[in-house]
């Protein structure tokens, strides 16, 4: 009900997330060439871009349809190899590093689709606490198997090799004279040329902004929403739970292989522990901090939270404990009833809209 | 009332966040400016450790970086890196002669943390790196710095994947096939007949490198492999099965190419089910005597090939000044700290660079020195490196007995 | 005999979960959240029992109470500074906090006692030999297996039995109703934090016996898969989380001797997939059909 009444406002929203990314998107490039930006800021710019994407993405699954994903990072991983797999197999077919990354942005996302479609079956026919371990153990489930994997790529083609029981290594891919080895299985996706760069990472999240703003205003997203806040009433008018949920689910898992595909791209190496249980949580912490199912929020949760433990790296080793207790006080404010009054009650102004609330 | 209090209590919480923040902030600023205060008023939070404690950071400072994991599950390694670097760096400031500003980063032992880490040490002027600590992201690093032109000299990043094609890296540690292929050729000479099991931990590229290279030379002396067991990060607590399926394998010697973290619980868990083979460790192993609280009579009679033992007399200055400083018995990571920045020390000196040098000049003269030097270390006497950037020293196998080193 | 072998440390690594997860699922089933600090207030119970054990020179046992009473007070103050003002909360801002809560207990750790491995003393050491030598069970793994069972029992007693226990099923089902029958909610909520802190730190020593190493990010892996276990079981259900603890155990250790140990997690979270599946609400947890 309060959806409906909000629509006209909520779509200025949008119009102002879509201005403030640009803003934010001219003013960094403009302060990047006028040399303002030192080094470390100019590093963490594509990550905190992939983030920005990732935290979206899991908005639309945590937020907009109202399930606790803890295997997001897995997504990312399928999309961050694949992407690697495809950049470094492609680099003398397609010498041109824009054409090439887009198609490695597509095929990362294309598999991480395919994957969500596979793991969302099982999935999202759980709910709740059961759902959300669910996905937690496919987020495991991926990161063991990529560190399975062996890939190299030589005239013949791709080679892969699935290390089973530990025993094969690089050398059994028997590659032919110029060929590489690509991932070399726990050690990782090694010696990738990267070839991200901070326009890729703001056109993804334009894309990303776009698909899934469009989407909460569409057809389905109006039934996920719907599915949210009653799904027994939703059923019972005619709602397709399980179609709806599957296409939101599936968006956000793609969204979250671009942005992983962008990610595997912008390092030298990756490896598959890189994404696991705490990335997830990681990216979890950004969406609940910036607001269920408030895509703005996820941004600025993302990018604020992203940059802090750089910033307070003058902390040695006190910045991660500073960075909990930020969380938990955060927490606190944003969500105590009492401690939020007495803000509001000091910024009276602050108008506080809460996206919506998951059971 | 209540509502008071709680909201007083908030405030603090933020004006706590607030000073702390201010206090790093400050710190960092002046170490940037190399200024000539006394760190005391800002480093009360930061411990000890601060390299501008000691002598004023002078004019002609080269500023050396170290990245390493300071927190986190590799925290252990980072941190010794760290302090054994800082004693090196303590004793060439208070020598006189070539100064250090020295800045330790935290990387968590993650790769895109560790390209955070080297940016702000770039960005704070650093000239050369010591690190990264860890191979994984030291193979991140490497890529960067090469671009960059900064030279790195790892303590402890031993895959090859972190030298390869690339002319400014070098590592004080063994490459990781130097010492499966080592092992593979002292167990072939010295225990010929014998089956072996291997352990690894198949997501750790350090583990998994040795081993790849131990079974391949194993197979080439004819050592018969009777079991691999693998295990990774999670399942990283219990280890019975695998030592039980050694055993049954009828595996007499045990090779463990790991951390001595893990292989302290494998030798518990072993001698748990009265499974007593020769167990056989590399480099990694070192530092299992040192742990708090371990049974050293659990390790009696496991062999290794380390490069350093804490009981060696050369070392005995160092490992007293690590002990005075930090409190803890060094292990095999705070004296590849220290080599590194000695071997800095010595490349800097025969190469004549000066402090006011750029990076990429100080990059290009201590390439071309690196391959003639000789440095006498704590991890090795005589080390040299190739062009490849791989060091050459013996490794030293040395056989546990009465809670010490001995050679065999 | 092998297979013998693999079953008992399946069945000891199983009852170290069953004991963590015996403490997720009581705080789960009445303060409906899922606590992720508490695999860190295991990991502080090995630490304070390590430290009565060997700087203090204490006994074994004194040792656990040490530990117990300080895990309870911090479960209780954790519970009462991060958790409690989030009362009215949604189940994601307290997961949230939780998590922060669990940064916050590792980065302490680390800054209070190092990075450095810490090699925890078995507060029980030995093995009994059977079928000459055949067979080998590490007293701790029996010892484990034993006390996993008392508490299993001890904890069913207690929640049908005693009027506090009572009273935590009257949450667990409704708070409001529990209320106004004159509960006081806040309290036994309280209560739930401090048994299940207790029995953290019991799990702490114990599995710090079996696997002896102590650092600041012990706690975190065995947390996650008791998390897993409790659900297996059926979260909120006593009986439950230790069926699942023993289970995962077993599973886990027989896919690494059997299948492969490279991928040993990926069966344990196959199977729990498989299960879950079939019985969406664990193996022994309340499948509650939702009122329109």
């Amino acid at each position: 009900m309060k959806k409906g009444l909000k629509i006209n406002k909520t779509a200025t929203k949008d119009y102002i997330t879509y201005l403030v990314v640009i803003a934010a998107f001219i003013i960094i490039t403009f302060m990047n060439r006028g040399g303002m930006l030192n080094k470390r800021m100019q590093g963490l710019l594509v990550p905190v871009c992939c983030y920005i994407v990732m935290a979206i993405s899991l908005n639309l699954t945590v937020g907009i349809m109202g399930e606790l994903s803890l295997g997001h990072a897995g997504f990312m991983s399928l999309g961050a190899f694949t992407g690697v797999v495809v950049s470094q197999s492609l680099i003398t077919a397609i010498p041109n590093d824009v054409i090439r990354l887009v198609i490695s942005l597509a095929a990362g996302a294309v598999v991480a689709a395919v994957g969500g479609f596979l793991i969302g079956l099982p999935v999202l026919r759980l709910r709740g606490d059961y759902l959300a371990i669910v996905t937690l153990a496919f987020g495991e489930i991926i990161m063991d198997v990529i560190n399975c994997l062996i890939v190299g790529h030589d005239s013949e083609g791709l080679h892969v090799i699935f290390n089973f029981r530990g025993d094969k290594t690089v050398a059994d891919l028997n590659l032919a004279e110029g060929g590489s080895a690509i991932i070399k299985g726990a050690q990782g996706a090694v010696g990738t040329k990267t070839i991200a760069t901070f326009t890729a990472g703001f056109i993804i999240i334009m894309i990303t902004l776009f698909v899934v703003l469009n989407f909460v205003r569409s057809r389905s997203g109006r039934a996920v929403l719907a599915i949210r806040d009653n799904r027994i009433a939703a059923e019972s008018v005619g709602v397709d739970v399980m179609k709806h949920k599957m296409i939101a689910f599936v968006i956000s898992t793609t969204l979250a292989g671009m942005a992983g595909a962008l990610y595997g791209l912008n390092f030298n190496m990756i490896s598959a522990d890189k994404f696991n249980f705490n990335t997830s949580i990681l990216v979890l912490v950004f969406v609940v901090l910036g607001g269920l199912g408030n895509i703005l929020g996820s941004i600025i949760a993302a990018t604020v939270l992203y940059i802090l433990p750089e910033v307070l790296r003058g902390l040695q080793d006190y910045r991660m404990l500073i960075y909990a207790v930020v969380l938990i006080v955060v927490m606190i404010t944003t969500n105590n009833p009492k401690v939020r009054g007495l803000f509001l009650k000091i910024i009276p102004k602050r108008n506080k809209t809460e996206g919506g609330e998951a059971q | 009332m209540k509502k008071t209090l709680k909201f007083i209590a908030l405030i603090l919480c933020f004006a706590l966040i607030a000073s702390f923040a201010a206090c790093a902030g400050g710190s960092n600023d002046e170490s940037a400016k190399s200024s000539d205060t006394d760190a005391s008023a800002t480093d009360d939070a930061s411990a000890t450790d601060d390299a501008s404690q000691n002598a004023p950071a002078a004019e002609g400072a080269f500023k050396i970086g170290l990245i390493g994991p300071l927190t986190g599950g590799a925290a252990i390694y980072g941190n010794a890196a760290k302090n054994g670097a800082q004693i090196a760096v303590n004793e060439i400031n208070a020598k006189g002669g070539i100064q250090f500003d020295y800045k330790a980063e935290d990387d968590e032992h993650d790769p895109e943390k560790s390209v955070n880490a080297y940016n702000t040490l770039v960005d704070w002027g650093m000239q050369v790196l010591v690190g990264p600590i860890t191979t994984k992201p030291a193979v991140a690093v490497s890529a960067e710095a090469f671009a960059d032109r900064i030279f790195c000299l790892t303590p402890s990043a031993s895959s090859t994947d972190v030298i390869n094609d690339k002319d400014n890296m070098f590592q004080v540690c063994f490459t990781d096939p130097n010492q499966g292929t080592a092992s593979a050729d002292y167990i072939a000479a010295n225990f010929a007949g014998k089956s072996v099991a291997v352990i690894y931990k198949n997501d750790d590229a350090y583990s998994q490198g040795i081993r790849d290279t131990f079974v391949k030379e194993a197979e080439a002396k004819g050592i018969t492999v009777a079991y691999e067991g693998t295990f990774t990060e999670a399942t990283s607590t219990d280890f019975s099965v695998q030592v039980t399926a050694a055993q049954s394998s009828g595996a007499e010697i045990v090779f463990l190419p790991m951390y001595y973290e893990p292989a302290s619980v494998i030798l518990k868990q072993a001698n748990d089910i009265g499974y007593k083979p020769i167990f056989f460790g590399v480099d990694g192993m070192d530092g299992i005597l040192t742990m708090e609280g371990f049974d050293a009579s659990l390790a009696e009679g496991v062999m290794l090939l380390t490069p350093f033992s804490a009981d060696d007399p050369n070392a005995a200055d160092f490992v007293k000044a690590y002990q005075d400083a930090y409190g803890e018995i060094p292990n095999q990571f705070a004296a590849d700290g220290y080599d590194a920045v000695y071997t800095i020390y010595q490349a800097l000196q025969e190469s004549g660079c000066t402090a006011d040098m750029t990076p990429a000049e100080i990059c290009e003269k201590l390439i071309a020195v690196m391959t003639s030097i000789s440095v006498d270390g704590l991890t090795g006497k005589g080390m040299t490196w190739d062009a490849s950037g791989a060091v050459s020293k013996d490794p030293m196998a040395v056989v546990i007995k009465d809670g010490a080193y001995v050679t065999p | 005999m092998e297979f013998l072998s693999y079953l008992i440390s399946g069945l000891s690594l199983g009852s170290v979960y069953a004991i963590i997860a015996l403490g997720y699922t009581m705080v789960y089933g009445i303060a409906k959240m899922l606590n992720f600090a508490h695999g860190d207030v295991i990991m502080v119970g090995g630490y304070i029992s390590y430290i009565a054990v060997s700087y203090m020179g204490l006994p074994g046992w004194v040792s656990v109470i040490a530990a117990m009473v300080v895990c309870t007070v911090l479960g209780v103050l954790i519970e009462g500074l991060a958790y409690k003002p989030l009362r009215a909360a949604t189940s994601l801002a307290v997961l949230i906090t939780a998590i922060g809560v669990s940064y916050f207990l590792q980065n302490s750790a680390l800054l209070i006692w190092g990075a450095n491995f810490k090699t925890y003393p078995s507060v029980i050491s030995g093995t009994l030999n059977l079928f000459d030598n055949r067979l080998s069970i590490p007293y701790v793994s029996m010892l484990t297996v034993v006390v996993c069972i008392v508490i299993m029992v001890g904890l069913t007693l207690f929640t049908s039995k005693t009027k506090m226990g009572k009273a935590m099923r009257a949450c667990s089902e409704d708070k409001g109703a529990a209320q106004l029958m004159g509960i006081n909610v806040n309290r036994t909520i309280s209560v739930t934090f401090a048994i299940g802190s207790a029995l953290a730190a019991i799990a702490g020593v114990l599995l710090c016996s079996s696997f002896p190493i102590l650092k600041p990010t012990t706690g975190s892996m065995p947390g996650i898969k008791a998390f897993t276990a409790a659900v297996f079981g059926g979260i909120g259900s006593i009986p439950g989380a230790f069926l699942g603890g023993l289970l995962l155990g077993v599973i886990e250790s027989f896919a690494k001797a059997y299948i492969s140990t490279q991928l040993a997690n990926t069966v344990v979270f196959a199977v729990l997939i498989i299960v879950l599946l079939v019985r969406p609400a664990g193996l022994l947890g309340k499948y509650v059909p939702e009122k329109v």
